[in-house]
């Protein structure tokens, strides 16, 4: 047991979550983060699918690394993302046809997530399976915390609700003077909303700042 | 895994990559066709049970526990019509659909009953801003105020066009009117401030400016294709 958590995978789980975070630190996925963050909901269920990815995508590839030829181990790995992607999309849509309806095309788009390529170059490929799968858990729930953090803001901001629940469209509060901001909604948003949780985390973290 | 044999080689020749790459996308090609034979006939059952359930939002039956004994209970006759107005075919109206565009002499018609009272549904197929949208339009029993409306759409931007979905934008077409003067006139889908000439309107939903007039268009093309029919 001792090995399976020694500090080193602890490291691998624990650093994407933050000081290595995958969209605010090394800026992968961002993308995605602009195009399914308008509402919560879209970006919590992104971020699972995405984690769940991740995670097997590593393992698989981790365990075929010795055997992949140099020169095409990019397309091998783009193959195992784009297979597994596949499968999951045809188990949902027979199994779970609800959550395949509500996931349509965020299915597809977590094939040309950076994160996933990225992580398979970076760390599965000289890595075992294990440390692999722990650094694609933090490496996924990384990403899921920055879309949840953004799809929070942009919805509460943008159509006073969270989750599709009322919050802030109240007579009351209109009568005040109170306005959804229809901004929020737009793509570019996500981006300045992203930036100021990368300013806030390289203000705290000295580590991270250029001297 | 299954190329564990190959250790012994060296991963750079040309003949292991070669060899290699051939076996990956065989065993892929197996994998993906052995999951897609498998499922396709649960998911096509889904399919059939999702469409039933979205021709029923169009006669207000949202959330329906058991689609399939609603189905029956309300729909029946799947009906097509040509593009004259007149009856072609007494059934198979809900296997032809949305393939409409290409096939104007079997438009597919479902008649409800609901409470008693005869309603029409009519399909709606278009285009959104990232891809298809569609829907289905229940009238009232002279074929000219809207007793429902359902919507969906395969990719427009959620909390924008995607809104064409929810409640809010479906509620104001209830009771509007597509005919004007004996005319198939559509109803028109505007910015607020904006006033059609000749037709009833509803709001276009703000920052979904492109899906909403999707669903404009949509709308008057589909009842375009059914004016013969829904003037008889």
């Amino acid at each position: 047991m001792s090995e399976l958590f020694s500090k080193q995978n602890k490291e691998a789980f624990w650093q994407p979550l933050g000081k290595n975070n995958p969209v605010t630190v090394q800026v992968l996925g961002i993308c995605s983060a602009l195009a399914v963050t308008a509402q919560l909901k879209p970006a919590l269920v992104m971020g699972i699918a995405v984690t769940i990815i991740v995670a097997f995508a590593n393992v698989i590839i981790s365990l075929i690394r010795n055997t992949i030829p140099m020169r095409i181990r990019i397309i091998v790995q783009l193959v195992v993302v784009a297979t597994l992607v596949t499968i999951v999309n045809q188990i949902l849509k027979a199994f779970v046809y609800d959550v395949s309806k509500e996931l349509s095309v965020y299915v597809g788009l977590i094939i040309t997530n950076c994160i996933l390529m990225g992580r398979l170059e970076a760390f599965a490929m000289m890595n075992k399976p294990w440390p692999s799968f722990l650094d694609g858990l933090g490496n996924g729930l990384g990403y899921a915390k920055i879309l949840i953090i953004v799809g929070f803001f942009r919805e509460l901001l943008g159509s006073g609700t969270l989750l599709g629940f009322n919050v802030l469209n109240y007579e009351c509060l209109q009568n005040i003077g109170y306005m959804n901001n229809g901004m929020m909604l737009m793509p570019a948003m996500a981006l300045i909303v992203v930036a100021c949780i990368i300013w806030w985390q390289r203000a705290h973290d000295k580590d991270l700042q250029e001297k | 895994m299954a190329n564990d044999n190959k250790k012994g080689l060296s991963t750079n020749s040309n003949a292991y990559t070669l060899i290699y790459a051939a076996v990956l996308v065989v065993i892929v090609a197996f994998l993906l066709s052995a999951v897609a034979s498998s499922l396709k006939e649960r998911q096509e059952s889904n399919e059939r049970l999702d469409k039933k359930a979205q021709i029923l939002s169009a006669i207000n039956v949202n959330d329906s526990e058991d689609v399939l004994a609603d189905y029956t209970k309300y729909v029946k006759k799947e009906l097509m019509v040509n593009i004259n107005g007149d009856v072609v075919s007494e059934e198979g109206g809900f296997d032809t659909d949305f393939k409409m565009a290409a096939d104007e002499d079997h438009l597919p018609v479902y008649v409800c009953e609901v409470n008693g009272e005869t309603k029409y549904i009519v399909p709606l197929r278009g285009a959104g801003l990232w891809g298809p949208i569609w829907g289905y339009v229940g009238l009232n029993d002279d074929k000219s105020k809207i007793y429902g409306i359902y919507f969906a759409h395969e990719s427009e931007t959620p909390g924008l066009g995607a809104e064409i979905v929810t409640d809010k934008f479906r509620e104001p077409f209830k009771g509007k009117d597509i005919k004007k003067g004996g005319e198939v006139v559509s109803v028109a889908v505007l910015k607020k401030g904006n006033k059609a000439e000749g037709q009833d309107q509803v709001d276009a939903i703000s920052g979904g400016t492109i899906t909403s007039t999707g669903v404009h268009n949509m709308l008057k093309s589909c009842l375009e294709k059914y004016r013969n029919f829904l003037t008889k």
